[in-house]
């Protein structure tokens, strides 16, 4: 039998902070990887193609759905995932406000959201509501309506903005 | 033993604050442990293959090839599985006439619908399980299919399971007054035809179980997505012939349920079937597509009802005649009658008016079934009363408002059997009213209104009263024959450093059970919140209960927290009396220090009590008990079920060009009696609302004449997402049960019970002046363009 294709692919990345060189399957989504060989299990697979937004980390600094991008494209990625960010303490204001605002109720979707919301934040000022909700829109919450979520990042926003003007 | 409530600087004054969720924390760093985060050694996975058809025969499976796949260790038929698990009939013997056949884990000759499992592939990854399973070969004879609902019951129609007779499921008639004589002598009598669509809940963590079976202790193991743990351990031990008592049900952190994970699965019991048989674990992550064709639907009703209302304005009869369609199976073991049966029990619900009708037929088709989800029957019984009272106001040149007014219970009118039997302890349909009217300042949104509508802007006020059953005793289930608990338990313990251990039969998916636990038993003990320990979802571990649904936690759960920590209490009073030499009544525990009652000087640390009584009992007086753990259970006895009532509004905007709703701004009152926790009562109302919203504008499942599932996937199926949400305001009246000591109702499902109707009557209110009216939800651009007469067919 010939074989055009490897279906196994080495990869050499970042993952929190951490180097991870991996041997994985070529068809084997990102989410997967992450839960399943490194144990990384705070995001989730949910709707499993790209609507619901359970699945999302950063790679390079942006936020990817895990179910979208393979494993295989991981070469040379600087992955964080919600361990890392909590581990890093990097978005410790925000699982703050979330906490204190009860923006999460199952918290299925609560990792995925809070790197969707970091991601807005990143780029600083204070958004809109709708902006922050407009933001949001491709990560699914069944539980809380929203309303909680987008207090909690629009006092985040509002915190962060005052802590770089003072 | 009494709180005092009413005094809000009383010590140890938990209930009715916002105190942090205990278990919030891990959640928001991706600490939670979901049944798809756990792994145990030699565990395989198991993916089915399922029925393509809604109605065929299985002339034969082929598992030759799919046996090949690098992986895959096993295959198994219905019949396998049947040699370990017997089948389920769901009926109750109080729904009389309920029908439907014994339903196996899977597919024995016939599949029944899209989407039933007809063999399972058990691999070592779930990768390898998938690639079996699109290799298993099955041999189909397609059969005739009943998808339509009301041609169901046609002499022409086939019948669905010969053995029944018929496509009947279930009906009932409730009669009360003389309905026909009203309509033919009232004033004005307003007709209409309303529609919801079939609904599934979309839980973001799919339907979830790892069973383990060990075969050396005879001990199954199940760690489930569920919010009923112990019924599930009933079952499992049933239908798999193991003692309940070696039959453990692990509910850790569930992401999501909304009732969609309160039923029993034939897949799941298949799952538990194959551990059994393999003795090994097994995982089963139901797929997006697997969510769509298999989690329980529900909502799916054709109603036509009308309204009979005197110059004045007063209801004088109601006449509703529902018809649902539950799928090829009554679900196992709440059974699939209950969501009509609630239509009959709800209509009318919040009105004093004399004369009912209300029918409900039940029938059989060949899709997936459907069953309870969040506010099971409610969003259709709310729809339809309120759509008919809206429409009556409008006859009669009435305020909306002002029309309800005239009809709801007075509030000094408790208690009260209302013309659906249904008996009301006590509600504030008045007082829900007028502060919904002030926190929405209602004059200001009619002249705003009024002012858009002069710019050619069509927005609509829409207001929806409702009541909600909740805390539902054993005349939901019980008497019906369903090993379904309507009790529930807490035992309550202190550990040798003074902290606390609760452990308790209601389960938590979010909604803050374990939160709410620990502020009662940190009142009821006199400990701080933080101090107490909620361990729920454990079979093997927590009193015997029914577990989370029918908005039954806090006031079912939370009144046995509260007998088990003052009783706790009292046994660590008594000791301390003993060790202080003081009179016991004049003894409490504030923030975890034994105090005189009159002074509040602190006399001892519970750690000191601990540390005599566990390590230094023989200091202590021979005959003195010394349990510091205490057990009370609770049920409900004087109402079958505790009524709450509340009130919503919706104002919105419909673009005519375009038929698209866009949500200004949403208000709902409610009263659930005592408030333990104001923020996570405000979120549980916030949520359902939005999941009725969804019901309203988005969500429909679609099959075609082959019963044939349209849209499985979350963009297909479309779901509230954030930016088309508006924000809500949340008020509350507390009218407390007097039947417990907490006196908590149930909250969860009233958002999504008053919901919908306030969008369609604010729709409706926005498209009347144009001579259009929808009331087939969801209320998508196209059924607002037809009613407009923009489209036409």
């Amino acid at each position: 039998m010939t074989r055009i294709f490897d279906d196994k692919v080495d990869i050499d990345l970042t993952v929190n902070g951490e180097p991870v060189e991996a041997r994985v399957p070529a068809g084997q989504h990102v989410i997967d990887f992450l839960r399943q060989d490194l144990g990384l299990t705070g995001a989730h697979a949910s709707c499993e193609h790209g609507v619901c937004g359970a699945c999302t980390v950063q790679v390079d600094g942006t936020s990817v759905r895990g179910c979208l991008m393979l494993a295989a494209q991981l070469d040379g990625a600087d992955v964080w995932t919600i361990e890392g960010l909590s581990d890093s303490e990097t978005i410790r204001d925000l699982q703050e406000a979330f906490i204190a605002r009860n923006a999460l109720q199952c918290g299925f979707c609560t990792p995925g959201m809070l790197v969707a919301a970091e991601e807005l934040l990143a780029l600083g000022g204070v958004p809109e509501r709708a902006a922050i909700r407009e933001h949001l829109s491709g990560n699914y919450c069944r539980c809380t309506g929203y309303e909680a979520i987008v207090d909690a990042i629009e006092t985040v926003a509002r915190q962060r903005a005052g802590k770089v003007q003072a | 033993m009494t709180v005092r409530f009413g005094n809000p600087d009383r010590p140890n004054s938990y209930i009715g604050k916002t105190v942090p969720r205990p278990n919030a924390g891990r959640l928001v760093e991706g600490r939670g442990r979901y049944v798809d985060d756990i792994s145990l050694p030699r565990m395989v996975h198991v993916v089915f293959v399922r029925s393509q058809f809604a109605h065929a025969k299985i002339l034969g499976i082929d598992a030759e090839e799919a046996k090949s796949v690098k992986g895959v260790l096993r295959i198994f038929t219905g019949t396998d599985l049947a040699e370990v698990c017997t089948p389920w009939v769901a009926v109750l013997e109080h729904l009389k006439g309920l029908k439907s056949p014994p339903e196996h884990p899977m597919a024995m000759d016939r599949s029944c619908w899209v989407g039933e499992p007809v063999a399972a592939v058990v691999a070592t990854s779930r990768a390898a399980a998938e690639d079996g399973a699109v290799l298993v070969e099955v041999d189909y004879d397609p059969l005739p299919v009943v998808a339509d609902m009301m041609t169901a019951l046609d002499a022409a129609t086939p019948v669905l399971h010969p053995e029944m007779g018929d496509n009947l499921a279930f009906q009932r008639l409730h009669e009360q007054g003389d309905v026909d004589s009203v309509f033919e002598t009232a004033h004005k009598v307003v007709s209409a035809n309303f529609k919801t669509a079939r609904h599934t809940g979309v839980t973001l963590e799919p339907r979830s179980i790892l069973v383990d079976w060990n075969p050396s202790e005879g001990q199954m193991t199940a760690y489930h997505a569920t919010q009923a743990p112990h019924m599930m351990q009933t079952v499992l031990a049933e239908h798999l012939d193991v003692p309940e008592s070696r039959v453990r049900v692990i509910c850790g952190d569930v992401g999501g349920s909304y009732g969609i994970k309160v039923h029993v699965y034939p897949d799941e019991v298949a799952t538990a079937a194959i551990a059994k048989i393999m003795a090994r674990p097994v995982k089963f992550i139901a797929d997006r597509l697997e969510s769509f064709t298999t989690d329980i639907h529900a909502r799916d009703h054709e109603i036509d009802a009308k309204i009979a209302v005197d110059a004045e304005g007063k209801i004088l009869a109601l006449d509703v005649d529902d018809w649902t369609a539950i799928g090829a199976y009554s679900v196992y073991p709440r059974t699939s009658a209950i969501e009509g049966n609630q239509v009959v029990n709800l209509c009318g619900g919040p009105y004093d008016f004399p004369n009912y009708r209300a029918k409900t037929t039940v029938v059989f088709q060949n899709k997936t079934p459907t069953c309870q989800y969040r506010a099971v029957g409610h969003p259709i019984a709310v729809a339809v009363t309120e759509g008919l009272v809206d429409m009556a106001a409008a006859e009669l040149g009435m305020d909306p408002v002002e029309i309800r007014r005239r009809n709801m219970y007075a509030d000094d009118t408790y208690p009260v059997t209302s013309p659906a039997n249904m008996r009301f302890e006590g509600l504030s349909h008045h007082q829900s009213m007028d502060k919904l009217l002030e926190l929405m300042d209602y004059d200001a949104l009619r002249a705003d209104q009024a002012e858009a509508r002069g710019r050619g802007v069509h927005r609509g006020i829409g207001i929806a009263s409702f009541i909600e059953l909740t805390n539902p005793s054993p005349f939901m289930y019980g008497i019906g024959g369903a090993r379904i608990s309507a009790q529930d338990g807490c035992t309550v313990r202190m550990d040798p450093d003074g902290s606390i251990v609760a452990m308790s039969g209601v389960t938590e998916q979010g909604q803050g059970t374990e939160a709410m636990l620990s502020q009662i038993v940190a009142e009821g003990v006199g400990v701080l919140p933080s101090n107490v320990r909620v361990i729920t979802g454990d079979t093997q571990v927590t009193p015997y209960g029914g577990g989370t649904w029918a908005s039954r936690g806090a006031g079912i759960g939370g009144e046995a927290a509260l007998r088990s920590a003052r009783a706790l209490r009292d046994s660590i009073l008594e000791v301390a009396a003993s060790m202080l030499q003081a009179v016991q009544a004049s003894l409490d525990i504030r923030d975890g220090h034994v105090v005189d009652a009159e002074t509040g000087a602190k006399r001892m640390p519970l750690e000191e009590l601990g540390r005599i009584v566990y390590f230094r009992g023989d200091t202590l007086p021979k005959g003195l008990p010394r349990e510091l753990v205490q057990t009370r259970h609770y049920i409900t006895s004087e109402y079958p079920f505790a009524f709450t009532n509340g009130v919503q509004a919706s104002y919105l905007e419909v673009d005519t060009e375009t038929g698209i709703v866009t949500l200004l701004k949403h208000w709902c009152v409610e009263d659930c009696g005592r408030i333990i926790n104001p923020q996570l009562v405000d979120e549980q109302i916030r949520g359902g609302i939005v999941q009725g919203l969804g019901g309203a504008l988005f969500e429909e499942i679609h099959y075609d004449d082959d019963g044939q599932l349209l849209n499985g996937s979350m963009a297909d199926y479309l779901v509230p997402m954030a930016s088309e949400m508006p924000d809500m305001v949340v008020g509350h009246i507390e009218t407390p049960t007097q039947e417990s000591a907490l006196g908590a109702k149930g909250a969860g499902e009233a958002g999504t019970a008053g919901a919908p109707a306030a969008v369609m009557n604010a729709i409706n209110d926005a498209l009347r002046p144009l001579g259009a009216q929808v009331t087939e939800m969801p209320f998508t651009p196209e059924r607002i363009l037809r009613a407009l007469g923009v489209i036409e067919e």
